[in-house]
């Protein structure tokens, strides 16, 4: 690990906070503006899921490294209900709010790594990761 | 609480995206837009995201909605000035707003709004071919 | 390992350099490499005496086994530049490396002479002497290796900026003809340069066209139907033309749907379609 940050989010306007630091961060480690758009747009995803379902939570940023290849790596963790069947909800279309229900299965297609964990009563930790 | 200015052009209503917008005001856009469209009786919409450098799926259901809500109100809507990057995202993401009409810009949006033919290219081919 | 008495292929090389260079000379004239005639004998008559002379510099540290020590670092820079060199004069591999092994013969036959009643050490000398000029051998030919592929990725790039031209047909038309096998990233490549320039061009609409294009897997297929769903909500319609018949079969086979986009057989046909759509139409001149 290179560098590393922590943001709150807990209210929508903390999700425009996240997007910015993701955009920062994005174009700080050379990323082209399509992977930029990607990497902001599934921050995004992830940050209103956490404060609209997980209660808000933190983002952690880092700078990772395997070999040559330099990456991005979000984590998004929440101490909210829970997801109780993660198959149901990173199936497309489906959604417990009032979403379109894309942001999970979504959210996976424009990274390169995806890592969710959940317990029901004590949170949900999704990881995300996109390489250069 | 900020509002995103929403302009009157004769019968049509213009507005410009500028910031990044957190979800409270893009909900208060769709409020803004559909009360202006029956107050105004406006005929058409158009909304120029060109300044937006993410559409998430949040925004993406808040352009959709706007342009089911003006079709119920009998006015159009096309959403014009889309970045490359922000589209290939929204395709990755799996959203591709089939009820929205696009045009490049805003004169060619401001063209497809006065223009009185259908919203698809097909329906517009058979209109060409009469 | 660092040897502690000087080596006497070192010795050698400071006092037999002038008998040394002549028969090593005299071996390489001999090869293949040489025959091929590009070489002036000037030229390497040069080269041979600049190598010795960095040999014998870098022996004096008295490490002869690690290349990569920085004592060795001109003796790496002279061969890799030969290499270069010698790569751009269309030697093979094999051909560039002679010139260090060829070496070997003129070396061990001095050091017989130097060494007649030691067994031992000369096994040691010619031992530790084969390490050193076999490591050489093999960095000119990593250097070769690094040499072609650094030439073979330039190509590439070369040849995907090529292989992807965005043409205007008209005001507000453009076409990409695409040819050869489409790979996922190349795909990415040229729908990225695609919704670029209608950007530039602002565009309303774009033909895309695989005639050239031998086969598409379900990938390939999904690519473009991503592209096409992306020109369009940048606000541009798609038309994909010149699908071959097996094309065809293979997108139905592999239940891609493609029934939102507008097909035409080919780019004529699109073009003639493009320009309706822009209200406009191709009559005879008089």
């Amino acid at each position: 690990m290179l560098k590393h940050e922590v943001v709150e989010a807990r209210s929508s306007a903390d999700v425009l906070v996240v997007r910015q630091q993701a955009r920062a961060w994005a174009v700080e480690m050379g990323f082209s503006l399509v992977e930029q758009t990607k990497i902001v747009t599934a921050a995004s995803e992830l940050a209103r899921n956490m404060v609209d379902y997980g209660l808000g939570g933190t983002v952690e940023l880092e700078a990772i490294e395997n070999g040559s290849r330099k990456g991005l790596r979000l984590t998004f963790t929440d101490q909210g209900p829970g997801i109780s069947d993660l198959d149901l909800a990173m199936t497309d279309g489906y959604t417990t709010g009032n979403g379109l229900g894309l942001g999970l299965s979504g959210t996976k297609r424009l990274m390169h790594e995806f890592e969710i964990t959940s317990q029901v009563g004590q949170g949900t930790r999704v990881m995300i990761t996109r390489w250069r | 609480m900020e509002r995103i200015p929403i302009l009157q052009m004769g019968q049509f209503l213009l507005v410009t995206i500028q910031v990044d917008m957190h979800d409270r005001l893009a909900l208060a856009l769709q409020d803004d837009l559909t009360n202006r469209i029956v107050k105004t009786q406006a005929q058409g919409v158009l909304i120029d995201i060109s300044a937006l450098e993410i559409v998430d799926s949040f925004i993406g259901r808040i352009l959709g909605n706007i342009a089911t809500m003006s079709r119920i109100l009998d006015a159009d809507t096309v959403v014009v000035g889309m970045q490359p990057a922000v589209a290939i995202t929204l395709v990755e993401l799996g959203l591709s707003l089939t009820g929205v009409r696009t045009a490049i810009n805003v004169e060619q949006g401001m063209a497809l709004l006065r223009s009185p033919f259908g919203a698809s290219p097909e329906e517009r081919d058979t209109h060409a071919q009469t | 390992m660092v040897l502690k008495s000087k080596s006497v292929v070192a010795k050698i090389l400071e006092q037999d350099e002038t008998t040394l260079q002549t028969d090593w000379l005299k071996a390489l004239e001999n090869s293949d490499m040489y025959r091929k005639g590009v070489i002036r004998p000037a030229e390497l008559r040069d080269q041979c005496s600049e190598f010795l002379r960095l040999l014998r510099n870098a022996m004096q540290q008295g490490n002869l086994t690690e290349i990569q020590a920085p004592e060795w670092a001109n003796t790496r820079q002279f061969l890799a530049d030969m290499t270069r060199v010698r790569a751009q004069q269309g030697f093979s591999p094999q051909e560039t490396t002679t010139f260090v092994f060829s070496l070997k013969k003129p070396l061990f036959d001095r050091l017989w002479q130097e060494l007649p009643k030691d067994p031992q050490q000369l096994a040691e000398e010619v031992w530790n002497a084969t390490t050193l000029l076999d490591q050489l051998g093999l960095w000119t030919i990593e250097v070769f290796q690094k040499n072609r592929e650094e030439i073979i990725l330039r190509q590439q790039q070369d040849l995907l900026e090529l292989s992807t031209p965005v043409v205007k047909l008209w005001d507000s038309i453009l076409a990409l003809p695409m040819i050869g096998t489409l790979d996922s990233s190349r795909t990415q490549v040229v729908m990225e340069s695609l919704l670029q320039q209608i950007l530039e061009t602002e565009s309303q609409v774009v033909i895309i066209d695989i005639t050239g294009v031998p086969t598409v897997d379900t990938l390939v297929a999904q690519h473009l139907l991503k592209t096409v769903a992306a020109a369009r909500l940048m606000g541009t319609d798609c038309i994909i033309s010149g699908i071959r018949p097996q094309i065809a079969q293979t997108i139905v086979h592999l239940g891609v749907d493609l029934s939102e986009v507008t097909t035409k057989a080919s780019l004529a046909d699109a073009f003639a379609i493009a320009l309706k759509r822009q209200g406009l139409k191709i009559v005879a001149a008089s």
